[in-house]
């Protein structure tokens, strides 16, 4: 329960929305009730105050606080706590003043502007972008020099300046719910205008209205404890918390207690109206983001899934591939765990793979399969609070036993990488020639001609035309498929053995996609570069990958060279998905698809995960932890009915 | 880029209008007037009719204010009525007072609100838990009760530093510095921790992004991405607040200069206030709508350096 659903509530639920409030925003209940027991107090001032505000004592003149007194008195005797809450009366009104010109004049602007938009917009837009340029506190003096020492005026003055950004807020409050579909609706049921504003634009923007309500408190506060500190609003001997400030600070040198009933009062209900700004946008933000619970910590989430990937560790060290000593990468037992809003999950399970010299290896899946989580933790890019155990091992080096500093002498140089957005993985800021030699000046060292030389022929390598133009300009002056190139020039430039390259053609247009696919093989073949490829594109596979390794939920499901896999697929996962992919067609009867999404890693089961989309389920599945085992010659496979399911004849029948 | 400034120069022209029209006609509506003031209590009937005249009060409200802004325009802001001398020349005494304080609060949050927001974006922990802390204190707390809560600590109980009083910064710019010490801290402090706020979330923004994520791949040190990548994207926000920063001391000199008797335009507009003084209240005026536009001005240009995308006209 939070405050915004109660904005949509009736009446009669407030006192639990304020419960609600209280249980979840206690920073924000307190400042509450601070403030409502401040104004209460001010309010009743002349019922509770010990003494009159005005009268003078100078025999108890600048006494520090006394049985008496109980806060003291001032340089006339005049007692402390009867003018800090006579004060108060006269600072709380100047406040209500301010905000509510601030609200009247500031939510119906924005409500205008943000649901009726056109003209109305842009004419008020006008306004508040020339009272938003204008030094607020002189239309303020201007108003006090007309009105005389007239806090009223000066305090509606502040409001109706301070209403342009109020009017701001709204208007991109409004603008966010006004293309919902609910407001669509009431449209074509028929309601007015006006009833869609009241009844269902306004319950959902009531959350920041009171928020900038609570804000324009404490700077209300500020501007009329200033006023009166100057001597420009309330005019003494009348109380006021600003004018005590004030005669404490022509008398600092000599009592320096004065200073501290007013200016206590005066931070503490400016710090109460900030806090409870704070609390109620917590609670509307939360109310609109779905309540999700705080992250766990990583212990607990990490035990109770250990079981499952001790069995899975267990079952799979039987097959653990024999050590390649050709080698270029060799992941051994890859696990990863990210923080998730539920706490530590893991969503990479024993994954190994190897790719050999010149080899060109797929890790093909859905999104949600773990595949780009795997590519970024064998470069160590995972966030650090990730946790990465098993072994990735780089010609010969062990890589996840570096720090930060060793990683990165290793990423550009040994393992480089080519990610799916080129628009933005290049620095905006930067010209391409810059962004280069940024890099070749990390792994070469060069003077600034040679350095100039590598640049034009690291573009040159991938093929782009005019290269001395080209390093002029910036990275939204390059289309997709020419900002590809550059990153994977970036890539290039410290020479790197292993290229992993994230679903590198997935943003591009097609026919990019197939130049891009053919610079990468001819890379390949020049340079004697290894080559990953994250993709869920087995059209991407088919055309240019020596061998696959399918990816479902964290696993390896299958792992075979491309051939094998397309010809004689074991698992039906693999098997599905070609069927699913329209450029594999000819493989297929008919485009199909398999039902369903990979389930959320909170979700994964310890035995078979695709069971639930599985057409050749059976209760068996589901009973043990399926392990990965050889299925011929360099082919492994994790289904518990490989052998009895002939997947390649069914596809041969069809 | 050329055109950019010009382009943004003639969009400030209408906004200037309309502020001095707006404040114009406000202030022709404070009671008492220049002439009144100018003629003294003894002076006949005919004699103040005829400083009217000779000041253009008798003529429509139009009128007088084209004749306002012709006069500004020629550098003419009209005369004092209480001592009077022309404004311009009262304004111009006081002019750098302002600038050095509200110029040396906004660098003072550029660098410690940057600094303070970069160090909480990249490790956690306490720098982080500070900065929220702080920037709560320092959007509730107004800048005048910093002030002289400073003015108590640091100038009357520990003698650090002057507790009111400028120098100029020609006959010494040490003790310039140091007049301009506790005003700056009582202004900036605030803001600093907004500045922090607002530095930590784009740079957290930034550290996140995809283009930092290539030139780690790309084998590029934390220091030198931090240092050079992702200082100048994340700036490009900061820069929006530090103008928003700037506005904001400008008013808040008004009540800070008051506190520290500083001779600047804030104090000036206060005595101004009190006694219905039109011309020198019209010349603060214009004077810090000057100032905006200006920063506004600077802001653009340093987008237009720092981000290429906003460069093309």
């Amino acid at each position: 329960m939070t405050l915004s659903d109660s904005m949509q509530s009736r009446r009669h639920r407030w006192p639990r929305a304020l419960l609600g409030f209280a249980r979840n925003q206690p920073v924000g209940a307190v400042s509450l009730a601070f403030l409502v027991a401040a104004v209460v107090l001010s309010v009743a001032a002349p019922l509770i105050a010990p003494y009159n505000p005005l009268n003078q004592d100078l025999l108890a003149a600048n006494a520090g606080p006394s049985a008496a007194h109980l806060l003291g008195t001032d340089e006339l005797g005049r007692d402390l706590l009867a003018r800090l809450l006579y004060g108060g009366r006269i600072t709380f009104a100047g406040v209500f003043e301010a905000v509510g010109t601030v609200l009247v004049l500031g939510v119906p602007s924005g409500l205008a502007a943000g649901y009726l938009g056109g003209r109305v917009d842009r004419w008020i837009n006008n306004w508040v972008d020339l009272l938003l340029s204008v030094p607020n506190i002189m239309i303020v003096l201007a108003v006090l020099a007309i009105f005389g020492s007239n806090q009223d005026a000066a305090m509606v003055a502040t409001g109706a300046i301070g209403a342009a950004g109020v009017s701001r807020v709204v208007r991109s409050a409004v603008l966010s719910v006004r293309e919902e579909l609910y407001i669509a609706n009431a449209r074509l049921a028929g309601l007015s205008g006006p009833q869609i504003v009241r009844r269902h634009v306004l319950p959902r923007v009531a959350g920041p209205i009171i928020v900038q309500g609570s804000i324009w408190g404490g700077i209300a506060l500020g501007v009329e404890t200033g006023l009166a500190f100057l001597g420009l609003g309330v005019v003494p001997p009348a109380p006021s918390w600003g004018g005590m400030i004030a005669e404490a600070s022509t008398s600092i040198y000599t009592d320096q207690w004065m200073l501290v009933p007013a200016g206590v009062a005066v931070a503490l209900t400016s710090l109460a109206f900030v806090l409870l700004g704070d609390a109620i946008r917590d609670a509307t933000f939360e109310s609109w983001s779905g309540s999700t619970p705080a992250v766990k910590s990583p212990g607990r989430m990490s035990t109770l899934r250990g079981s499952t990937v001790g069995v899975q560790t267990a079952l799979d060290t039987t097959l653990t591939q024999s050590q390649d000593p050709d080698a270029v990468l060799t992941v051994q037992d890859l696990n990863v765990q990210l923080v998730r809003p539920t706490g530590l999950v893991t969503v990479v399970e024993n994954v190994s793979l190897t790719v050999g010299k010149k080899e060109i290896v797929g890790i093909v899946g859905e999104s949600g399969s773990g595949k780009s989580v795997t590519a970024l933790a064998i470069g160590g890019l995972l966030p650090r609070s990730g946790v990465v155990t098993g072994s990735v091992s780089l010609e010969g080096r062990e890589l996840l036993h570096l720090d930060e500093k060793q990683l990165a002498s290793v990423r550009g140089s040994r393992v480089a990488y080519v990610f799916q957005e080129p628009m933005t993985a290049l620095d905006p800021t930067f010209t391409v020639g810059f962004l280069l030699s940024e890099v070749v000046r990390r792994h070469d060292r060069m003077a600034s001609s040679a350095r100039r030389a590598r640049v034009l022929e690291l573009l040159e390598q991938v093929r782009i035309a005019d290269p001395p133009s080209v390093i002029r300009r910036y990275p939204h002056e390059l289309s997709g498929g020419m900002a590809q190139r550059v990153c994977i020039a970036l890539a290039l430039a410290g020479r790197p053995r292993l290229l992993i390259a994230d679903e590198p053609t997935t943003a591009l247009d097609v026919t990019v996609q197939a130049e891009i696919l053919e610079l990468l093989r001819t890379l390949r073949d020049e340079t004697g570069l290894s080559v990953i490829l994250v993709t869920h594109d087995w059209g991407v596979v088919a055309d240019i990958c020596d061998r696959a390794i399918v990816l479902y939920a964290g696993q390896v499901v299958e792992q075979a060279a491309v051939r094998e896999l397309f010809y004689s697929p074991k698992h039906p996962y693999s098997a599905g998905l070609q069927d699913c992919d329209p450029a594999l067609a000819e493989f297929a009867d008919k485009l199909r698809s398999i039902p369903g999404n990979v389930t959320p890693p909170e979700l994964w089961l310890a035995s078979c995960r695709f069971a639930a989309r599985c057409e050749h389920y059976q209760p068996s599945c589901t009973i043990n932890p399926v392990p990965l085992v050889a299925a011929g010659d360099h082919h492994q496979v994790r289904c518990c009915r490989w052998s009895e399911l002939a997947l390649h004849h069914e596809r041969a029948r069809a | 880029m050329r055109r950019l400034v010009l382009r943004r120069v003639l969009r400030s022209i209408p906004l200037l209008i309309v502020v001095t029209a707006t404040t114009f006609i406000l202030e022709s509506l404070v009671p008492g007037n220049a002439a009144r003031t100018l003629a003294g209590i003894s002076a006949t009937h005919a004699q103040y009719e005829a400083l009217r005249k000779q000041l253009g009060l008798n003529l429509p409200l139009w009128d007088q204010y084209a004749r306002y802004v012709w006069n500004v325009l020629h550098g003419n802001l009209g005369i004092d009525p209480f001592n009077g001398n022309p404004t311009s020349t009262i304004l111009s005494q006081r002019i750098w007072v302002t600038i050095s304080l509200v110029c040396l609060t906004t660098i003072f949050c550029a660098i410690l609100g940057t600094a303070l927001g970069v160090a909480s974006a990249i490790r956690e922990g306490w720098s982080a838990r500070f900065v929220d802390a702080a920037s709560i204190l320092g959007l509730a707390l107004p800048g005048f009760l910093i002030a002289i809560v400073l003015v108590t600590l640091l100038a009357v109980r520990v003698r650090l530093f002057p507790s009111t009083g400028y120098v100029d910064f020609t006959s010494s710019p040490l003790e310039w510095l140091r007049s301009l010490v506790l005003p700056v801290v009582a202004l900036g402090i605030g803001p600093t921790a907004i500045v922090a706020k607002q530095a930590r979330d784009s740079m957290k923004d930034t550290l996140a992004s995809d283009y930092v994520r290539t030139l780690r791949a790309g084998g590029l040190g934390q220091s030198r991405i931090i240092a050079l990548h992702a200082l100048r994207n994340a700036s490009i926000p900061v820069l929006t607040v530090l103008g928003l920063v700037f506005v904001g001391a400008l008013g808040a000199s008004v009540f800070v200069e008051q506190v520290f008797v500083l001779p600047g335009l804030g104090s000036l507009a206060v005595s101004a206030t009190a006694k219905h003084n039109v011309p020198v209240l019209e010349g603060v005026t214009l004077y810090f709508t000057l100032f905006v536009i200006i920063v506004n001005l600077i802001l653009d240009i340093s987008y237009a350096l720092l981000n290429p995308r906003v460069r093309r006209p």
